[in-house]
């Protein structure tokens, strides 16, 4: 059985990534997806090294050809998101790919072509393999991505052995999200001790219940505000979640982001003692869960 | 003048500037604060601005008309986001799925589709001082936050200045709150995170056409990767903001002027170059 641990915030900038790369140091022979895949940087912390790359095609775009179209203007009156201009050029931003004006055109103008919207990698890193992926820049189908980074992840820890995945997701509570939750055995809800922290906490803990999985809290940067980690304890406690770790502030973590090396492979501080004591508690608490 | 908040990373400071710009101009004149972070909408956790109105916002989806449906399929055919499956000869609609384009009423020859509201999320609206604030908060579960996004655009328009708190990273949902804005204010930390990700946003402020500057929070010496980045690329770093556990600590509590206090220069340098910048394109 393989065990699918994600990582999330609700709130961006806890330090998911960071926390994420060191739990790749600690387990014992994960597999590593990124599926933040508009803003990726796990593979700055695990130098990745690339093995296999993909485009990711996921829908189409509507192209018109200017020698069949008429101008009639068919196209434009049934798109309901304004992506045909008056000079019938479609903007790819806004082009959702439905097909409803290949559909509609009497003169037969519009092609449907397939889009290429990104492209995805599976690498090898001092810490076991790593499925990640690039999103082109102003693109959608996030959800798709991150579900096609999950199946390849799996399909590489069925053939090798491994027992555990470990995810790093995206902020928010979205498509992305969403689809990483989808599937997930476990869920580590990184947060911090600031009212949007908590805020985005409760936000993203009420979708990832859902999905039915284990679900744990750890406090980042936990001692920048005792008062509100003592909220975040209480709010825990009250939906019976354990808190699996409080990680203080340290400047180690920062150095370490810096250096491009993951936090406990790097330093013996006070994040990086909290964080081993941390996976301590979560791979038992994982294991009993099995 | 729309002004939109952005940033590839999540958690560098978006709502702390929007907010804090926000308060800065709202002494001279009334300003709207838009949180367009709709999953994760945190700006009036500061503005603490009342909120006196909530309207429910909802997208079109297809609903089957029994009596006139025949089962051929078409509708299934059609749907590029596989929102439509016939089982038994029978259309089940899976309206997470569907992008409310409005094809599948189109070629179904039957006439059998018609459109009913399914509700995304809500838009809060409320004033106070010279703030007129609009906020989108995404339902727990709902997977598109765009249409939510387009719909809260549409808001407080009469004031000179809106300021538009975006949702993190760079795809569909900050695509659908930075498009069309007259400066983009890009917000990102002294980290190799923050400059891999205010690479990705520097692509799309220039994929969207937008005239851009960069504000650097929690500034810090030790990297300077992200002043070598603007400078090389020649992009305007209109702000720069010293970790500053005072700053930390406003923060973390929720209470309001952080940096406004701290640092207005700050944002009179932002204010400068969005009106030079204003003045140079043809925006205005």
């Amino acid at each position: 059985m393989i065990h699918e641990l994600v990582v999330l915030s609700g709130k961006g900038g806890t330090g998911k990534t960071s926390i994420t790369a060191s739990l790749a140091v600690l387990a014992e022979n994960p597999v590593m997806a990124d599926c933040d895949v508009d803003a990726a940087d796990l593979h700055l912390l695990l130098e990745p090294d690339i093995q296999e790359k993909e485009n990711f095609t996921a829908g189409k775009k509507a192209f018109i050809h200017p020698g069949l179209c008429t101008s009639c203007g068919t196209c434009n009156l049934y798109c309901r998101f304004d992506a045909i201009d008056d000079y019938y050029i479609v903007n790819q931003l806004s082009c959702e790919g439905c097909g409803l004006c290949a559909v509609v055109c009497p003169a037969g103008a519009v092609e449907m072509r397939d889009h290429v919207s990104g492209a995805w990698f599976v690498s090898s890193t001092g810490e076991g393999a790593m499925v990640h992926a690039k999103l082109g820049i102003a693109e959608g189908n996030s959800g798709k991505l991150v579900t096609l980074i999950k199946k390849k992840a799996h399909e590489i820890a069925e053939q090798n052995g491994n027992r555990l995945i470990i995810v790093d997701g995206s902020p928010g509570i979205g498509c992305p999200v969403i689809a990483t939750l989808s599937g997930a055995s476990s869920v580590l809800i990184v947060t911090e001790p600031t009212v949007a922290g908590i805020h985005d906490l409760e936000r993203v803990y009420r979708v990832a219940e859902r999905f039915r999985p284990g679900i744990y809290v750890c406090i980042n940067k936990a001692d920048i505000n005792p008062e509100k980690t003592a909220e975040i304890g209480r709010f825990c406690a009250d939906r019976n979640i354990p808190v699996v770790g409080e990680i203080p502030h340290d400047g180690e973590v920062s150095r370490a982001i810096v250096a491009g090396r993951p936090l406990v492979s790097v330093s013996t501080g006070p994040a990086a003692q909290a964080i081993k004591t941390m996976w301590q508690k979560l791979s038992r608490l994982i294991n009993k869960e099995e | 003048m729309n002004i939109a908040i952005a940033s590839g990373k999540g958690g560098t400071g978006k709502t702390t500037f929007a907010v804090s710009l926000a308060s800065f101009l709202s002494r001279e004149k009334t300003v709207a604060l838009l949180d367009g972070d709709v999953e994760a909408p945190n700006s009036n956790l500061f503005l603490k601005v009342p909120v006196a109105e909530c309207e429910q916002v909802s997208v079109p989806v297809p609903a089957v008309i029994d009596d006139r449906c025949t089962g051929c399929g078409a509708c299934e055919d059609f749907c590029e986001f596989s929102a439509i499956v016939v089982i038994k000869g029978k259309p089940l609609v899976l309206p997470e799925m569907c992008h409310s384009c409005g094809g599948c009423l189109v070629v179904c020859p039957e006439k059998a589709l018609h459109e009913v509201p399914r509700p995304i999320g809500v838009i809060e609206t409320g004033e106070r001082d010279n703030i007129l604030y609009a906020g989108g908060v995404l339902n727990i579960g709902e997977p598109m936050a765009p249409p939510l996004i387009k719909e809260l655009k549409k808001y407080h328009y009469i004031p000179d200045i809106r300021i538009l708190d975006c949702p993190p990273g760079t795809s569909c949902p900050v695509i659908e709150a930075a498009r069309g804005c007259d400066y983009l204010l890009l917000v990102t930390e002294s980290s190799p995170f923050g400059l891999n990700d205010l690479k990705l946003a520097v692509g799309m402020a220039r994929e969207l056409s937008l005239p851009f500057g960069v504000a650097l929070n929690r500034a810090d010496d030790s990297f300077r990767g992200v002043e070598e980045f603007c400078s090389a690329e020649n992009i305007p770093l209109v702000a720069r903001i010293p970790f500053d556990l005072e700053v930390a600590g406003t923060y973390s509590r929720g209470e309001m002027p952080f940096i406004l206090k701290k640092y207005p220069d700050q944002l009179e340098s932002i204010m400068k170059d969005i009106n030079l910048r204003n003045r140079r394109s043809l925006h205005l």
